[in-house]
């Protein structure tokens, strides 16, 4: 195995860790307002994601930074070519990244009805949005000889990247909803069980159609395995949360995420960005990929770390295991 | 204005804004962190409540801070692909390595860390509670180390090849571009500059409760006592970090000018070559223009900068820019900064930071403790404490009055001179965005068009202006609050085990969003 294929598998995992991770959050910021009927079951929400929601965002850092060092020029064409979405990513992960350390700094109504408000579409807009992305990377966009996309901005909305969206939106806040059922206790515990039931039946015709299409479009072997893990796990997941056992159901609708995840980039390699201009322009793990001794350099780093960082990561999620239910939220959080 | 030029205008705008932006709350997350962990390190060791309080007071205000400086960072890591795809392209194989290890090694640890603690006053056992806010700490400055090695590596390209085929840099030495002498002395600048901004910050807002305390506006004596302690400690701090921004900066400014001499030169606007070299403190009319009417200067100064003693010659802006116009093709004036920018920026930088290490220096002196003291002088540790000048004479109304004035005033200086100092230190190096391999004209990302980059432009800046007003709001309104003296530390150390008792589950949480 060549080291930029190496590489090309680490920066799948990277992204699939995100999307495990930060799907949850997604999930529980939009649940925030279909699930939550008032301000202490929304802190209660909110709350179960308190102390990791920051590590977990760290994820796309690091898939960002380490696509930059491996594959400059996927990086480079990425960034420039998706411009505007990004922006619009950016602005979103900004606004919620205060919203949750703001919000209770105050306690007049508006303030933070205000900052709820933010939560809520805050983690809609990227729910969504990554998946638009994601399904055009997949599809392939219109990139020159200079490995420069010279699409327009109308072009990155077709049916297939927008099914995409829609699809990621609805299974991330199906995953939340199983993460909540496993991190909350009483009433609410009972309601995220119920709104997963119905998420994950929408998941599961919208996840279909998407991969299925993509799988038609640009598929292999390998992801058609894949496709196949993910529509068990996901039947699994639905079958696990009907019977209340809410750690299967969680695994198993994260394991949705995995393998759904894991098929796009399987059914993208060896290329990283397909042109649909001319296949020879399109960006593969070869021609966009770093130097050997920088991908060696790179693999050394994340051999030793990346244990780590899954060691007290973990480490984090076992202190904060606890249910966390309406009576454990303080009556104000400030002094 | 041409095309191009408002191409690479706009993108270096957006790139200064949100740089400077983020960098305006990095150097207090840096220092803040180190001070509330040995803030808590000394509650944990004596149980004393003056630091209990101290700790919570100066980590509420870490907290909002670091809550901008985390996401004005994600802007950061995005920027280089959607502005700067060209640069990006050419120089990642070598600068994606340390923005990589940054994300991998110090993001992670921080953010995770940072967590725990917010959290875990209630779950976690003291000491290891201690430990996270330690570990945040220790995050920050690998974090800072990071990405200066590869700010360095912009300014002083090492460890690399051009490759033949391709044209792009190529990483062929990594512990060339994470050790040479430009990132250490950059590492020790910025970092004891950060410690100098958290110091004054710490300095002003003690200063501010000591005042009101003093003026008997306020009769908490326990709030005194944290306020008192943080004052000493501030100052301590300032006093230390100041002396050694001074010490690197005097390093960096030689390591520059052998490898930016340009900068040395634009940074004084010595436009013709000197021997014994002068130190411009300040002068009068258009420092553009090849001449300055007035000027303010000591002898041989620059030289000493630049080379460790009082009397050698020192390029001018002129000799050098024709210098690089040899090596490198084109116009001499290709090669010339702006010069306004870079001649005020470096004073700026030294005038405001410096001017609170003496503050600092005095105030250190002025509120010393009780051993220097006569006796019917000393002040109990939960009064404000007499400014004394001597051993038994204390500073008149007036002077104390604007003593603790100068304090709340000099808060932000630093942070005034952290901004100046880079912005010296990015527009010194135009025209090169890294240093003699890739102008900054060439770096832009191509097929982004100028309307697209106005509304990325017009977007980060309104929001940032929002998320100023907001952020700085609520730092004053707690700030100005001081600590909450009714709070007391948890009433037993919780165990990692958590919980046993199902009286215990149903404890609200210490901490909740
Ligand atoms: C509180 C802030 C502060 C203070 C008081 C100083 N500096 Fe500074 N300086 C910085 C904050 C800073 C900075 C913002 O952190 C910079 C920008 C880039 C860097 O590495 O540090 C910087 C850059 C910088 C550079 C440019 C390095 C380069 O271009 O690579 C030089 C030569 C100096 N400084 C020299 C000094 C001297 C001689 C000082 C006083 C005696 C001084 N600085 C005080
Ligand atoms: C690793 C750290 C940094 C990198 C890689 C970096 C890189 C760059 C790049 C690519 C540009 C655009 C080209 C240019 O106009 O020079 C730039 C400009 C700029 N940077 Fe930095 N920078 C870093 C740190 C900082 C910091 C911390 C600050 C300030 C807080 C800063 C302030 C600026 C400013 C003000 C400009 C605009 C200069 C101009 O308009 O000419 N930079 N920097
Ligand atoms: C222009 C280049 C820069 C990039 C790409 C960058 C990137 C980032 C990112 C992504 C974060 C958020 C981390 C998180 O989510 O926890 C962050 C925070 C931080 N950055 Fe920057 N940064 C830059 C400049 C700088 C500089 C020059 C310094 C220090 C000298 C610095 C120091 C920090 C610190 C200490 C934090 C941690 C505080 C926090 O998490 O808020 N950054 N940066």
């Amino acid at each position: 195995m060549h080291l930029h294929d190496l590489w090309f598998v680490l920066i799948a995992v990277l992204w699939i860790g995100y999307f495990f991770l930060e799907g949850f959050d997604f999930g529980i910021g939009i649940l925030t307002r279909t699930l939550a009927r008032d301000t202490a079951e929304r802190r209660v929400l909110i709350n179960t994601i308190g102390p990791v929601w920051d590590g977990n965002e760290v994820w796309l850092l690091t898939a960002g930074g380490a696509t930059f060092a491996a594959f400059p020029d996927w990086y480079a064409t990425l960034f420039s070519g998706f411009f505007v979405p990004l922006l619009l990513i950016l602005v979103c992960l900004i606004v919620r990244g205060v919203s949750f350390e703001y919000r209770h700094q105050r306690s007049g109504e508006r303030w933070q009805r205000n900052w709820e408000l933010a939560i809520f579409w805050t983690s809609l807009l990227p729910a969504f949005l990554w998946g638009v992305a994601f399904g055009n990377i997949v599809h392939g966009v219109d990139i020159d000889a200079d490995k420069n996309y010279v699409g327009t901005l109308g072009d990155l909305l077709n049916p297939y990247a927008l099914l995409g969206g829609l699809t990621t939106l609805v299974l991330f806040t199906f995953h939340g909803a199983v993460f909540a059922s496993l991190k909350t206790s009483g009433e609410i515990r009972t309601r995220a069980r119920a709104q997963a039931t119905v998420l994950g039946l929408a998941t599961a015709v919208l996840a279909l159609v998407f991969l299925v299409w993509t799988q038609a479009h640009s598929g292999n072997g390998w992801s058609l395995a894949a496709l196949v893990v993910a529509v068990l796990a996901l039947v699994g997941a639905l079958g696990a949360n009907r019977l209340a056992r809410e750690g299967w159901a969680f695994a198993l609708s994260g394991l949705t995420i995995v393998a759904a995840v894991g098929m796009l980039f399987l059914s993208l390699f060896p290329d990283v960005m397909p042109s649909t201009l001319d296949p020879a322009w399109s960006l593969t793990v070869t021609n966009a990929s770093s130097s050997p001794y920088t991908l060696k350099v790179m693999t050394v780093v994340a051999l030793v770390f990346t244990p780590l960082v899954l060691l007290y990561q973990g480490w984090t999620y076992w202190v904060f295991r606890r249910r966390i239910g309406v009576q454990h939220i303080p009556a104000a959080a400030h002094h | 204005m041409d095309l191009a030029v408002a191409h690479e205008t706009i993108s270096r705008w957006q790139f200064g804004i949100t740089t400077v932006y983020h960098f305006l709350f990095v150097p207090l997350t840096i220092s803040l962190a180190s001070i509330v962990a040995g803030l808590q390190t000394a509650w944990v060791r004596t149980g004393k409540e003056k630091y209990f309080h101290a700790t919570k007071f100066w980590g509420k205000l870490f907290l909002i801070n670091i809550a901008m400086g985390v996401v004005t960072g994600i802007v950061q890591e995005f920027q280089f692909g959607m502005n700067w795809s060209d640069y990006s392209r050419f120089v990642g194989d070598v600068f994606g390595a340390p923005l990589a290890m940054e994300a991998l090694i110090a993001f992670f640890f921080e953010s995770t860390f940072i967590g725990l603690w917010i959290f875990g006053w209630d779950r976690l056992p003291k000491k290891v509670h201690l430990a996270c806010i330690w570990l945040v700490a220790i995050g920050t400055s690998l974090s800072a180390y990071f990405i200066l090695a590869a700010n360095s590596w912009m300014q002083h390209p090492v460890g690399y090849r051009i490759d033949p085929e391709t044209g792009k840099a190529q990483l062929t030495d990594i512990v060339r571009v994470l050790t040479q002498n430009t990132t250490v002395v950059q590492v020790f600048h910025t970092l004891t500059a950060a410690f100098l901004t958290g110091a004054a910050f710490v300095v002003g807002i003690a200063s501010y409760h000591l005042w009101r305390a003093k003026r008997g506006k306020e009769g908490d004596r326990k709030r005194t006592a944290a306020m008192r302690t943080s004052l000493r400690v501030g100052l301590a701090i300032a006093v230390v970090a100041g002396l050694g921004t001074a010490i690197s900066g005097d390093t960096l400014g030689k390591v520059m000018f052998e490898q930016q001499p340009m900068k040395m030169a634009a940074a004084e606007a010595l436009w013709d070559t000197q021997a014994p070299a002068p130190f411009s403190v300040f002068a009068i009319g258009d420092v553009t223009q090849g001449h300055n009417s007035v000027e303010l200067e000591i002898p041989g100064i620059l030289s000493f900068l630049a080379h460790n003693d009082f009397s050698s010659s020192v390029p001018g802006i002129n000799d050098t820019a024709a210098a690089e116009a040899a090596k490198y093709g084109g116009q001499p004036e290709d090669y010339i900064p702006n010069i306004f920018v870079t001649y005020w920026g470096f004073r700026l930088m030294i005038g405001f930071g410096m001017t609170s290490f003496v503050a600092a220096l005095i105030g250190l002196w002025t509120t010393r403790r009780t051993f220097w003291l006569a006796p019917e002088h000393r002040t109990g540790e939960d009064e404000p404490p007499k400014l004394m000048l001597t051993k038994k004479r204390e500073m008149n109304v007036f002077f104390t009055r604007w003593s603790w004035r100068i304090g709340i005033l000099t808060m932000g200086f630093p942070l005034v001179a952290n901004s100046f100092g880079w912005i010296f230190t990015e527009m010194g190096r135009q025209p090169w965005v890294v240093f003699g391999l890739m102008r900054t004209r060439d770096a832009v990302s191509p097929n982004v068009t100028v309307g697209t980059q106005v509304v990325g432009l017009a977007t980060l800046t309104a929001l940032y202006a929002v998320l100023a007003v907001i952020e700085v709001g609520l730092l004053a309104k707690y700030a100005a609050a001081g600590p909450d003296t009714t709070e007391q530390p948890p009433a037993k150390d919780p165990t990692l085990r958590g919980p046993s008792d199902d009286e215990d589950a149903d404890q609200p949480l210490a901490f909740a969003y």
